[in-house]
């Protein structure tokens, strides 16, 4: 499979790139690690007249921790992040959420930012870094802006990222004592993506009752999302089997779900409410104090 | 030097892979010419449409485009693409569609270019107008009147019908005490090789001579279609199917492209070059299965079988390829299975659609029998209650009865059902599975077991099997070639591309000869090099290809003995080859090294009267019957009833194939196999919507089984000759894939029966049983 002619394009900053894509404004593409956008690319659906290649930005590729926040960079690979003790202790359910992407050449190239700014809508980490509260820095000609989670996923291969902006970074808190979170996903049998993947976040307050419930749900409908509807059944809750269940019931409330030869959406929203109970039954299990 | 050990019998890993897997083989993409062009087709997107224009103009004057072509330039230049086997409706097949397109992927041009991505850009520029046709999609739909006819010609989507009902059959069924009806679907398969196709077309002007490398099962009898198609001499053609990344079957055949690419070659006098992409290839390569059966059978309160009848509909697609319409015979062929089932009676229809044309895929027609007659036997079991392992018993031809002809007329070589299933049964733990399964039932965790007990047929086959128009039968050559330093050529007419023969034949011409596998070579694939063989398909070629090395071999050793008897003063009949040299049976201490017998026969310094020089021989293997392996597979899995999901416990395979040359391989053979047929079982189907449109289209919706799908198998064997062929071997290469299909299915079934679930079609797929079990709480409830 061939893609159409473009030229290509090294950056070695974040600087560096910002000024190519102003360069090249509309007809440029960044590329990371290359496995959403070479396919597309292959099959002709996108056809960028310039690539900005960021792969080799150093700042872009780093896990740290800053102020008390776990900051994870755009260009660190899925299997970074599914290997990073950091992430693995604290926020887990990314580290679940990256360990199940794809294959281990998939996981070695393909990057945090890049599967971000992609926002396919049966992606994985959406979904943890939505029950996670991550926050994304973004930054353009104008500066940089912080945009929550919730209001980064705009719809179907699209996010509130400007055409000129770099997606830069990620930060989450550490989840806390009396904390868990968990991701589940079932794998589409053909691609792998996620047919519906669930991630959940659930403290316990010091009565034994759920404090905080944070849902976050992908491979539903053309975005991933908040379970809103899941989180406030269940908050101060206690975590009992059918206040879990009853919760996890509104799992695809008001989601338009798709319907494709994998599921139909009768079935997808179904497995949207097993998938939700389980995640937070694994996230609860993991609220040792 | 040390001693040689005997290397029949032997795990010997496979010579070819230190190449394959660091990436030294060569496969036709990494044939590069100079001058080379490449080639890119522009395909339908309509499944039928009258093709109104094909405006190539644009597509002319693009930078280095050399030439495009449609249909309508073709027209009397290059002849239908051939369906060698008999049906009484075989449809003109053009290389590049004329008049209408009749299926998703359907060649419309083709551009050559001086680089693929030119080529490609170029297709973008072609601007064709089609009038969309309603389509045809669903088999048993295209048959009732007023359905669109994809043939006009024909006044009917009904491409052949073969009926079958012996005398005696009503009456066989009528002693039954009990009938049972339903409705199996055997769905389309893509056939997914690792490496698509590819063809490499190079025409040497001054010597008129072309050579084609094209990733194919069957470089002889392509090149004999080629020959027919170009009018080029056979002498004139090369083939050479050079690496092939798999083929399934699905590079059984002769495709558009190998002609287009010949023709083009010597049209424009440059080579060319054309790889098909991984969407191409689920598009346009052939795919399998494909079938919808009416089962009426009728049993004994004992679980005795006195009859089956079967209605089959089998979807050939658009066109009929090379073996298309074949494949079903097979099937009805195989429908007895293992067991004496009194009576058959069968009806097939084989049936045009708006889709890529069927054709052979791992295992070609048995496949498709095996699932009807091991689901019917489940289906039988559960309607009399008793264990699906003794209706089983119940209906095995024993062992004492071959060779046995089956209700269908087919000989069967040698059997032992009831070993495979014994073995089987005590590896799996059966009858305390059993036990597990009914505690794990009261706690609400559904365990399923599934068996089969399956029969195929391989070694294909005797040339009356073979269809007539096919130039080439059903036996299979080989020549061996003793060269001057005693290192030894093996030429054989089958084509392996992953079965591993450079190894298992290297295996038996070393302990013929009494040499090391290391001075070896197996040679194949290439028209020019080899005599003329059949190929690689029907998992015929160590019964066959293995046979006719066996006589070649035979034949230079006969030489060899009467050049040594000569030298060492003793009778022929006494000697032995052994240890690189060729000894006396009685006292192999007394000997000659092979070299000095070699030595002889090349240097001829002393002519030996009545020997010629040289040292080779060629032998042709026409075999009397086709053989017959068999097995048990026993498939446990639990099914998660809030979601549908199959999870596998266990996975025990019981294979037969006779004798065994190499057991990795034969392993191998059957771990693939087994995972392809239990990918039919659960993920895979090919999927057209009702106007025509491919679903399946990529590797992101069609689900093969990755590695972690896929259970860790319990692999043994049994080891019931056959006396067909001197090796005493079957076949392997399809094994898997047949018994484990119904074995997968029985499973699940066996898993839902609480919930009173009879049946469901494959794929398996999690909505499906989620849905069938909602569907059967609700209707306890009502
Ligand atoms: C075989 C295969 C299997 C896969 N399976 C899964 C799976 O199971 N689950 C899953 O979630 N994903 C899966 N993926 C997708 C994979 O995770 C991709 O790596 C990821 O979606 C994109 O990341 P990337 O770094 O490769 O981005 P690229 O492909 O390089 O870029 C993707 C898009 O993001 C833009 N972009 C990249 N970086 C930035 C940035 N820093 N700022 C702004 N825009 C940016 C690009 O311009 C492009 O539009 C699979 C991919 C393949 C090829």
């Amino acid at each position: 499979m061939f893609p159409a002619t473009f030229e290509y394009h090294r950056a070695h900053s974040v600087k560096d790139a910002l000024a190519l894509l102003k360069r090249f404004g509309q007809d440029a593409k960044l590329l990371s690690g290359g496995h959403s956008l070479l396919p597309m690319m292959k099959l002709r659906l996108a056809q960028p007249a310039h690539l900005i290649d960021i792969g080799a930005v150093g700042e872009l590729a780093q896990i740290a921790e800053e102020g008390g926040k776990v900051v994870i960079g755009a260009g660190v690979t899925h299997q970074q992040i599914a290997d990073s003790a950091l992430v693995r202790g604290k926020l887990q359910a990314l580290a679940e959420a990256a360990a199940q992407i794809g294959d281990v050449q998939v996981r070695n190239r393909g990057t945090l930012g890049g599967s971000l700014a992609h926002a396919d809508p049966a992606a994985d980490y959406p979904a943890a870094v939505l029950a996670l509260e991550g926050e994304v820095k973004l930054e353009g000609a104008q500066g940089t802006r912080t945009v929550k989670a919730q209001d980064f996923f705009v719809d179907l291969l699209t996010t509130a990222m400007n055409p000129d902006e770099i997606l830069r970074q990620v930060s989450f808190s550490p989840i806390a004592v009396g904390t868990g979170c968990a991701y589940l996903k079932r794998p589409q049998p053909a691609s792998g993506f996620a047919l519906v993947g669930v991630a959940a976040l659930v403290s316990l307050g010091r009565d034994g009752s759920c404090e905080k419930v944070r849902v976050g749900v992908t491979g539903l409908g053309s975005k991933a999302f908040r379970a809103a509807g899941v989180e406030s059944a269940l908050a101060g809750k206690k975590p009992e089997a059918n206040a879990i269940a009853a919760a996890a019931a509104h799992a695809a409330d008001g989601i338009d779900c798709l319907s494709d030869i994998h599921a139909s959406a009768d079935f997808r929203a179904e497995l949207a409410r097993v998938y939700t109970r389980r995640a937070i039954e694994k996230a609860l299990e993991r609220c040792a104090r | 030097m040390a001693a040689l050990p005997k290397f029949i019998g032997q795990p010997i890993r496979r010579r070819e892979d230190p190449r394959l897997i660091t990436g030294e083989g060569t496969y036709v993409d990494d044939v590069k010419l100079a001058g080379m062009l490449h080639a890119a087709l522009m395909r339908s997107p309509y499944a039928h449409a009258k093709i109104s224009s094909v405006d190539l103009s644009a597509a002319r004057k693009h930078p280095g485009v050399i030439c495009a072509l449609s249909g309508e330039d073709l027209a009397g230049r290059l002849p239908s693409l051939p369906c060698v086997a008999p049906a009484q409706n075989v449809p003109e097949h053009p290389a590049l569609a004329r008049g209408k397109v009749r299926y998703v992927g359907d060649a419309v041009a083709i551009v050559v270019a001086t680089d693929p991505y030119t080529a490609r850009d170029a297709i973008d520029l072609i601007t064709a107008d089609f009038d969309p046709l309603p389509a045809v999609v669903d088999a048993e739909k295209a048959l009732q009147p007023g359905a669109p006819l994809i043939h006009e010609n024909f006044g009917t989507n009904l491409a052949a019908k073969a009926e079958m009902t012996p005398p005696g059959f009503d009456k066989a069924m009528s002693e039954a005490d009990k009938t049972l009806k339903f409705r199996l679907v055997n769905q389309r398969l893509t056939p997914t090789m690792m490496e698509p196709r590819g063809v490499v077309a190079h025409w040497e002007h001054g010597y008129k001579q072309l050579t084609l490398w094209s990733s194919t099962q069957i470089p002889h009898l392509l090149r004999s279609q080629l020959a027919d198609m170009l009018k080029l001499g056979e002498n004139k053609i090369r083939v050479i199917a050079p690496e092939v990344g798999g083929g399934f079957g699905a590079k059984l055949n002769v495709y558009a492209e190998e002609a287009l690419l010949g023709y083009l070659a010597m049209e424009l006098d440059r080579p060319i070059k054309w790889i098909e992409t991984r969407r191409e290839n689920m598009a346009a390569t052939t795919h399998g299965r494909g079938h919808v059966t009416y089962v009426e059978v009728g049993f004994k309160n004992d679980g005795a079988i006195t009859a089956i009848k079967a209605k089959f509909f089998c979807d050939m697609g658009a066109y009929l390829q090379l073996l298309t319409p074949a494949i079903p015979s097979f099937t009805a062929l195989m429908v007895p299975g293992c067991y004496r089932v009194g009576a058959l009676a069968f009806e097939q229809n084989l049936i045009f659609t708006n889709k890529m044309a069927t054709d052979a895929y791992r295992g070609a027609g048995r496949p498709e029998a095996c699932y009807l007659i091991e689901r019917t036997m489940d289906m039988v079991a559960a309607e009399l209650g008793m264990d699906p392992v003794q209706v089983r018993r119940k209906n095995f031809i024993p062992k004492d009865a071959f060779p046995f002809t089956t209700a269908a007329g087919l000989q069967y070589d040698s059997g032992d059902y009831e070993g495979a299933l014994n073995k089987a049964l005590a590896m799996v733990g059966y009858d305390k599975l059993r036990t597990e399964q009914a505690a794990a039932r009261q706690q609400g965790r559904y365990l399923g077991i599934g068996v089969s007990t399956y029969v195929e047929i391989c070694g294909i086959g005797p040339s009356a099997l073979l269809p007539p128009k096919l130039k080439g039968g059903g036996w299979e050559s080989a020549t061996v070639r003793v060269e001057p330093d005693s290192k030894v050529t093996v030429l054989t007419g089958v084509s392996p591309h992953g079965q591993g023969q450079e190894t298992s034949f290297a295996q038996i011409a070393a302990d013929a000869l009494g040499i090391d596998i290391d001075d070896i070579n197996v040679l194949h694939g290439d028209t020019a090099i080899v005599q003329y063989g059949i190929g690689t398909f029907g998992s015929r070629a160590t019964a066959l290809g293995g046979t006719a090395l066996v006589m070649a071999l035979g034949k230079v050793q006969e030489k060899m003995k009467t050049i040594a008897s000569r030298l060492m003063e003793v009778p022929p009949q006494q000697l032995i080859f052994t240890n690189r040299t060729i000894a006396l049976a009685s006292d192999p201490s007394k000997s000659i090294p092979l070299q000095k017998v070699v030595e002889a026969a090349y240097g001829y310094k002393q002519p030996i009267p009545g020997v010629e020089p040289g040292l080779d021989a060629s032998a042709f293997f026409e075999p009397s019957g086709c053989t017959f392996p068999f097995g048990t597979h026993i498939a446990v899995v639990e099914v998660d009833p809030q979601t549908g999901a199959v999870k596998f416990l266990r996975y025990v395979a019981v294979d037969d194939c006779g004798k065994i040359i190499n057991p990795l391989l034969v392993d191998g053979q059957l771990q693939g196999g087994i995972a392809q047929g239990l990918g039919q079982a659960l993920y895979e189907e090919t999927v057209y919507d009702e106007n025509g449109q491919l679903v399946t289209a990529s590797l992101m919706d069609y689900a093969i089984p990755k590695a972690q799908m896929v259970p860790a198998i319990e692999m043994a064997n049994t080891v019931t000759p056959t006396n067909l062929n001197p090796l005493g071997v079957k076949g392997v290469g399809e094994a898997g894939t047949i018994g484990s299909t119904p074995c997968v299915a029985n499973a699940v079934m066996d898993a839902l029966k609480p919930f009173g679930i009879r049946h469901i079609d494959m794929p398996l797929k999690p909505e499906k049983i989620w849905r069938a079990i909602q569907e059967a709480k609700q209707a306890k409830k009502g």
